[in-house]
């Protein structure tokens, strides 16, 4: 059997896929960050609350309503998406020009709140759900068994990923999105409703957290929780790809999801900090991140 | 700092002036402080519901002791030994706290052993798992209730073994507690006669196992120990669920699984599961009349054994202080407490032994099918009583200082 690195090369390959699966999620958050940040200049921490709301969205449509995974994949990011514009209509909305860190406190704030009132509903041990009938089982790849389930994460979250960055840098409503984030006030004057733009962006936004949220159900525990533990390494990815850029939140996403897998082998221990370690070094060579733009 | 000297100031005069009426407990009253966490991984284990375990202790035995009021106190220590060291001694310092209790997470329950033995209070520990707290860093402020990962790795452990479950490979929570529970284990696997493959230590609160399971699925060990807790554990089992490890032939050992951890999991993939624990609220008329009351506050859930522990442990805490008479003294208490023979209506019989370890039966459950289970919270089937004698570490074994 040949050997990478003194590790067999399939397992190596099977950690690698892993990787990816769990940059697809890191890919995916980080992406509704960064284009939160990019256009509202806003440090969205809200956004693992957010992811959580999406998995118990999810969770509570099937036990409430009876709505299985795949309705849930639609309405969930709909449901949560509208308490996004809600938050943005009226809390955001007026922190518009100031500082950052009041934005940063006001959702921090409200991440805070709302993990409390879901945990105080649910307890912290979280809820089970079951992956969809349809993507249960999976393929022998010959050097690890691959579920349905995460092929199926890693394919979907990479066309919305795909998706989205097409929107935003080759259609002409991306082209708005840009010139407002550039000079709100220039595009205003051109007739177009940059408010209205803002707060369906923030929608957008918060609407990506909780389609990652859904996808997330069947493998994580549904649990108040599960989003805080995440979001402290989606930033950390955010900040090495370059605040607000988008391309630089996909790739980075995967990037670091490969790269942490990769540590799991061999050095376990240090799986949860690898990623701040290269934060540290990328920001002292690079400080606005791989792909962001200085100045 | 000048309003805190002022409430200190403060403190101190309302101390001087209650002080006098009952001067054989401090302050005038007795104070508990059940220390856990109640907003993280182990909250449901422990959080909320040990505060009211506490409570009903307390309302059970009168709520006063020689006329002193009890009272209870409550804190979240985040799992962090630091924050818990902290908190531990600012109530011994400065707000007349005579006793803590529950303290999950064995590095911070290690970190309050120390404080309470400088401080000469008392600890009373339920919620943390290491068999060090009875053994090396065993003190005579300490009394550890419900459980450790001695009693754990002998009852699955050695019931997995005999089985036919003689080669293992670990996925250990990367503190103290999963390495006590790994070292444990792997000691009753190997007088067993089965062998240690390998072990993989992930990061506490760790959400994806996939990696370290691929691991275990490489080492070709027939049982995959789970050494971790709550959250972890959960996200474990239902991974390996979906890597199809159990189909491809390998089974799990979930050392440490709570009851709270199987509501979450759910039957279908917890159905089969072995564990060990101390107490279940459906063993006897005792333990649901509990279960009732404790569910009336609770939101209908049941208790876990470390709940059970905290109410159990207190009871027996504040016999002791009518027995004695005082609770300055910490050591003077507990030694007290190891005098008295314990007896309440969660754990039955038991006595406290010279290195603070509680001894009462440990029970062998196998967690049922989703047909078998009759009601909300029926989920487990007795499989074998292990005897108050042989479910704990035997006294010479643990090397703890206060035995020799």
């Amino acid at each position: 059997m040949t050997e990478l690195l003194g590790i067999p090369a399939p397992v190596l390959f099977g950690q690698l896929l892993l990787g990816l699966i769990n940059g697809a999620f890191y890919a995916i958050l980080s992406l509704g960050l960064a284009v939160i940040f990019g256009l509202l200049n806003i440090i969205n921490f809200t956004h693992g609350a957010q992811y959580m709301m999406g998995a118990f969205t999810a969770w509570m449509l099937l036990n409430w309503a009876g709505l299985g995974y795949w309705w849930a994949l639609l309405l969930a990011p709909l449901f949560v998406g509208l308490t996004g514009i809600l938050i943005e209509r009226f809390l955001l909305k007026r922190l518009a020009g100031l500082d950052h860190l009041y934005g940063l406190l006001l959702t921090f704030g409200l991440a805070l709140v709302i993990q409390g009132l879901y945990r105080n509903e649910f307890g912290s041990t979280g809820l089970p759900y079951a992956i969809p009938a349809e993507l249960r089982g999976g393929q022998n790849l010959g050097f690890m068994f691959l579920p349905n389930y995460r092929a199926w994460v890693v394919v979907v979250s990479l066309a919305v990923c795909l998706a989205t960055w097409l929107v935003i840098e080759k259609t002409r409503l991306g082209s708005y999105l840009r010139a407002a984030t550039e000079n709100p006030t220039l595009v205003q004057a051109m007739g177009i409703d940059v408010p209205r733009m803002v707060t369906l962006t923030y929608g957008f936004g918060v609407a990506l957290a909780a389609f990652a949220g859904v996808l997330a159900a069947p493998i994580y525990q549904v649990s108040p929780l599960m989003g805080a533990d995440l979001i402290i390494v989606v930033f950390a990815v955010v900040v090495i790809g370059g605040m607000g850029s988008i391309l630089g939140s996909i790739l980075t996403g995967f990037g670091l999801g490969v790269i942490e897998g990769l540590t799991k082998v061999f050095w376990p221990e240090a799986s949860s900090t690898v990623i701040f370690v290269i934060m540290a070094i990328v920001l002292l060579l690079r400080p606005a991140g791989l792909f962001g733009r200085t100045g | 700092m000048r309003t805190f000297s002022l409430l200190a100031g403060v403190a101190a005069l309302a101390l001087a002036v209650a002080g006098p009426a009952r001067a054989d407990f401090t302050g005038g009253k007795v104070r508990i402080g059940v220390l856990n966490d109640q907003s993280s991984l182990y909250a449901d284990i422990t959080g909320q519901g040990s505060v009211v375990a506490a409570r009903m202790a307390v309302e059970d035995f009168g709520g006063k002791v020689k006329g002193a009021p009890i009272e209870v106190v409550f804190a979240d220590h985040q799992n962090k030994p630091d924050v818990g060291s902290n908190i531990a001694r600012q109530w011994y310092d400065t707000e007349g706290v005579d006793v803590i209790v529950d303290v999950p997470t064995s590095s911070v329950a290690l970190a309050i052993n120390e404080v309470t033995r400088e401080k000469n209070k008392v600890f009373l520990v339920s919620g943390a798992a290491t068999s060090d707290l009875t053994g090396a860093k065993c003190s005579p402020n300490t009394v550890h209730w419900t459980y450790d990962t001695w009693a754990l790795a002998n009852g699955t452990g050695s019931a997995i073994v005999q089985t036919g479950g003689d080669s293992w490979f670990f996925l250990t929570a990367d503190y103290a507690f999963g390495h006590a529970l790994e070292r444990d284990t792997a000691a009753v696997v190997t007088k067993n006669g089965g062998k240690v493959l390998g072990s993989v230590r992930h990061p506490l609160n760790n959400p994806d196992f996939s990696s370290y399971l691929l691991q275990a699925q490489a080492s070709k060990a027939k049982i995959i120990g789970l050494a971790n807790a709550g959250g972890d554990t959960i996200n474990s089992i239902k991974q390996a669920a979906e890597f199809g490890i159990v189909a491809g032939g390998q089974n799990l050992a979930g050392l440490l699984v709570f009851i709270t951890d199987v509501h979450g999991l759910g039957l279908p993939i917890a159905q089969g599961l072995i564990l060990t624990e101390s107490f279940y609220w459906d063993l006897n008329e005792n333990t649901r009349a509990f279960a009732k009351r404790f569910g009336e506050r609770m939101n209908g859930r049941v208790p876990t054994m470390v709940q059970a522990g905290v109410y159990a442990s207190i009871l027996h805490y504040l016999k002791a202080l009518e027995a004695l008479g005082s609770d300055g003294d910490g050591k003077a208490v507990v030694d007290k407490m190891k005098a008295i023979p314990t007896d309440d209506p969660l754990f039955g019989k038991g006595e406290i032994r010279k290195d603070g370890r509680k001894l009462h039966p440990m029970y062998l459950f196998e967690v049922k099918k989703p047909a078998e289970s009759k009601g909300p919270w029926d989920y487990y089937k007795l499989k074998a009583t292990i005897p108050a004698d042989k479910a704990f570490r035997p006294l010479a074994e643990g090397g703890c200082p206060l035995v020799q």
